[in-house]
């Protein structure tokens, strides 16, 4: 096991060089000079731009800016300043991670609840309406525009209906300052009374919202990898045996099933982030997401650069856990790998 | 004990009076959904006006201030303010018994004074001075307005009394002082600060003498704010604003309508219909402070000649433009400058849509076959909300007249960069957002001859017209300067550098107990004097 989390971290060292290098260079090969953009219509001198462009180390070649860049980075752990709030990036990045968590972990919860026995109960009844239905919803669901679905949402629950808030983590008739960054907890650990079920009425939208399409491809893998299985030979052998069929699929298949299912839950970390830049923008929730956005549209190197970097670092993380409960769950993966 | 027990009796039933008056009373909160986050707090760093509602709008004060819902200065900080006979020295003569705000980091032991102007001005002009680089800092509006040329000295003549001696006259400089980059600081909190060894969190932590004062800011979230019960023109009508940020327009208005939020800025044109059938919404609408214009590049031919120019304004349907581009929210520009700023030219005549008139006048001119560029911007701004279509409805005029147009747009740095090239080949979509209310802040900025290689995108040197508005320039009298500035947009029309196409409409709608609400006409968001019913 120990040399099969080495081999893992191999990987994982020199991609994550590669990303750093990768974000470092997308930001600047961008058309768009920050500087200019930062005077936008009134413009600037030519020599006030010089000055700014020295100020921020934008005058030196390419190359070593990257050098320099690194050097901080594993010397310092220095992801460097934000040039339009003058902020250091990780603080920002810190400040903004735990809602876009805390929204991503609903989100994922919501779509493995519903996702992994909508494709079970799809498998063993193939071909039966609740098969066709949830495999078109599916569809449905993966093929939806985020804004379109979210503003869709919105505009029933809260506007028709009037069940839900519109956008926001909480009312603001509530106010504490935070303690860990997520709102469900830090609502809970203020005491006030109704603001733990203002932060939950202001989460299930958007979590819905950005859980469709990971429960939609749950569904459809869970669906594909439990017929596969329920056709092989030791689910054969189980039922003749005589085993129920709670035994044989609960027992037997399910944890076959499990793995390909488990590295596409994996996987979709990487498009909950993707997700949660459109999300966060609609239900104005204050994540990274939309700060993302935000920070390329302003041409804000340090943010952009940075703030990869570290999404980047959580999915390979994440991914590495994947890979190392895979080898848990199916030890012929340590051994072969 | 009968005693004791009326006394019980007496101060419970005192105690019940208090807690149902104080019931009666409850804090009055006004949302503003608000379009974005701030870039900070500290508003000479910054040229974004998102930037500026949320804290110099709300948090600071300025010597001299527009009076609110219009383009008038009046005083500020200032109560009064001379003017030397050479146009070149101001004494300015500050307001007593003015308070800072107190705040958990700090607690001001004086009135705000003349170390205060001082200390706030020498920050962006001195390079020298120990907080010109505290966070990085850059002033672009200090410099964009030209300050460090215009400046000679700032001068603390006593406690109350401060002058700023110019290198050279100029009547806008008053306007000047009631922009956003000049919020006054407190340096006293400076000072303490810079002790403390915390000098950055005079920016994050903001003191200023405004009616609100920073409570909290959760970035992204909600800004926070309480009414400064101290505050020199009296306490706001609120009790606390609360900043909700919610970029999406379409959620903004769905927060509106179901009673988040009071106030929402930038509604989607598509909604404007629904929101005025709204009974719960008030839409108000005033004349944006801008225009939108296309410039030609007037050095280069046929584009040098004035009657060619003409005869191409005539051949723009501008009507079918504030339809299409604008979905009728914004009106005809005829003039360079927009009618709610002084000066404005009621007079011009603009030129009327003539096709047939533009393909006589080309032929007399002897241009034929013309080919052009027309830039769009790549990105949507008040003045402009839709360039590409506008540029291909342009085309689509010039067509009619038999002028070919190939429409190019480049990423938005670059587009602005290149646009200013004196050699640049093609007409150029642009506009400009106003910044303190005096008409010099467009003709000079945009069509005067230093502005020719930069800002001045039709490349257009006019002595006749650069006569006048530098004239206007160090004349204080308004009334001369009035008559100067109709004279020169006479000659600008004459001239035709710009086909001047279109002022926006600012919509905003504000719920029904919102009371004395005001679109300021600089494009931000004032809500002293706001009130809930």
């Amino acid at each position: 096991m120990f040399l099969y989390i080495l081999k893992k971290l191999g990987v994982v060292l020199p991609t994550f060089f590669g990303v750093t290098l990768v974000a470092f260079m997308f930001i600047r090969i961008l058309p768009g000079d920050p500087v200019l953009l930062m005077a936008g219509e009134r413009g600037m001198s030519e020599e006030r731009h010089a000055e700014l462009m020295t100020k921020f180390g934008f005058d030196k070649p390419v190359i070593l800016q990257y050098g320099s860049y690194l050097v901080k980075l594993v010397t310092e752990g220095d992801f460097g300043t934000s040039i339009v709030t003058r902020k250091p990036v990780f603080d920002e990045f810190m400040t903004l991670f735990p809602a876009t968590v805390e929204l991503s972990l609903c989100a994922m919860i919501i779509a493995i609840f519903f996702g992994l026995p909508a494709g079970m109960i799809a498998a063993t009844r193939r071909g039966s309406v609740f098969d066709h239905s949830v495999m078109t919803s599916a569809l449905v669901g993966y093929s939806m525009p985020i804004f379109w679905w979210g503003l869709l949402l919105i505009i029933f629950f809260s506007g028709i209906l009037g069940w839900t808030p519109v956008s926001g983590r909480i009312s603001f008739l509530y106010y504490f300052e935070p303690v860990t960054g997520f709102m469900l907890i830090d609502s809970l650990l203020s005491g006030q009374e109704g603001a733990f079920a203002s932060a939950v009425s202001h989460l299930i939208l958007p979590a819905i919202v950005l859980g469709t399409i990971p429960l939609a491809v749950i569904a459809r893998q869970t669906r594909s990898a439990m017929l596969e299985v329920l056709s092989e030979d030791y689910v054969r052998t189980a039922r003749a045996k005589g085993l129920g069929p709670e035994r044989v699929i609960g027992l037997h298949a399910l944890r076959n099933a499990m793995i390909p299912v488990i590295t596409v839950i994996g996987l979709q970390v990487g498009v909950l982030f993707a997700g949660a830049i459109l999300t966060e923008t609609i239900f104005s929730w204050p994540g990274i997401g939309k700060w993302m956005i935000d920070s390329i549209s302003r041409r804000d190197y340090s943010a952009v650069q940075g703030g990869l970097l570290l999404i980047a670092a959580i999915i390979m993380i994440v991914n590495l856990v994947v890979d190392l409960l895979y080898g848990l769950i199916n030890p012929q993966i340590r051994h072969t790998d | 004990m009968r005693k004791t027990k009326n006394l019980i009796a007496a101060f419970c039933g005192a105690t019940l009076l208090l807690a149902s008056m104080n019931a009666g009373a409850a804090p009055k909160t006004l949302v503003f959904c608000s379009e974005g986050s701030p870039e900070g707090f500290n508003p000479a760093f910054y040229t974004a006006g998102t930037t500026f509602d949320a804290s110099s709008r709300q948090i600071f004060d300025k010597l001299a201030m527009f009076k609110r819902g219009t383009t008038e200065i009046g005083p500020g900080l200032a109560e009064k303010w001379d003017v030397s006979a050479d146009g070149k020295e101001y004494t300015f003569h500050l307001r007593k018994g003015v308070k800072f705000h107190t705040t958990k980091n700090f607690t001001p032991t004086r009135d705000f004074n003349a170390d205060d102007v001082i200390f706030t001005f020498m920050r962006q002009f001195d390079t020298e001075h120990p907080f010109h680089k505290v966070g990085n800092a850059s002033y672009e509006y200090f410099n964009g307005m030209s300050m460090p040329d215009l400046l000679k000295e700032i001068v603390k003549v006593d406690d109350y009394t401060v002058k700023f001696v110019l290198n050279r006259p100029e009547a806008p400089f008053i306007a000047n002082l009631g922009m956003d980059f000049a919020s006054i600081f407190s340096a006293e909190y400076a000072d303490n600060m810079m002790k403390a060894g915390t000098p950055d969190v005079v920016d994050f932590e903001p003191v200023g003498t405004g009616p609100f004062q920073l409570v909290a800011y959760q970035k992204d979230a909600v800004i926070r704010y309480k009414a400064n019960p101290d505050y020199w023109a009296g306490k706001a009508p609120i009790d606390n604003l609360v900043f909700a940020i919610t970029p999406d327009a379409s959620v903004r208005y769905q927060k509106l309508k179901a009673g988040e939020c009071h106030i929402m800025p930038y509604p989607n044109p598509a909604d404007l219909q629904s929101m005025e059938k709204d009974s719960d919404i008030n839409l108000l609408r005033k004349e944006g402070l801008n225009v939108g214009y296309l410039a030609y590049n007037t050095q280069l031919a046929p584009f040098d000649n004035p009657k060619v120019r003409k005869a191409l304004n005539m051949a723009i349907n501008k009507e079918a433009i504030i339809d299409a581009v604008f979905q009728g929210a914004g009106k005809v520009a005829k003039n360079p400058i927009p009618p709610t700023i002084w000066s404005y030219n009621h007079d011009t005549v603009d030129d009327a849509y003539n096709p047939a008139e533009t393909k006589k006048v080309l032929a007399r001119e002897g241009v034929k076959d013309l080919k052009m560029k027309i830039w769009a911007m790549p990105v949507q701004r008040p003045y402009n909300p839709n360039a590409r279509r506008m540029a291909e409805l342009l085309q689509n005029d010039f067509a009619f007249v038999g002028v070919e147009v190939e429409i190019v747009s480049y990423e938005w740095g670059e587009y602005l960069k290149r646009s200013k090239d004196v050699k640049r080949d093609g007409a150029v979509l642009l506009g400009w957002t106003g910044d303190n209310g005096d008409p010099d802040n467009f003709l000079a900025v945009l069509l005067g001859c230093d502005g020719v290689g930069g800002a001045n995108r039709s490349q257009w040197c006019h002595q006749p017209f650069e006569d006048l508005i530098q004239k206007a320039k160090v004349v204080a009298d308004p009334a001369e300067r009035t008559k100067l500035y109709e004279r020169a947009q006479a000659v600008f029309k004459a001239e035709a550098p710009w086909a001047t196409i279109a002022h926006s409409m600012v919509f905003q709608p504000v719920r029904k107990e919102v009371v004395d609400f005001k679109i300021d006409p600089f494009g931000g968001n004032v809500f002293y004097g706001v009130d809930l019913k």
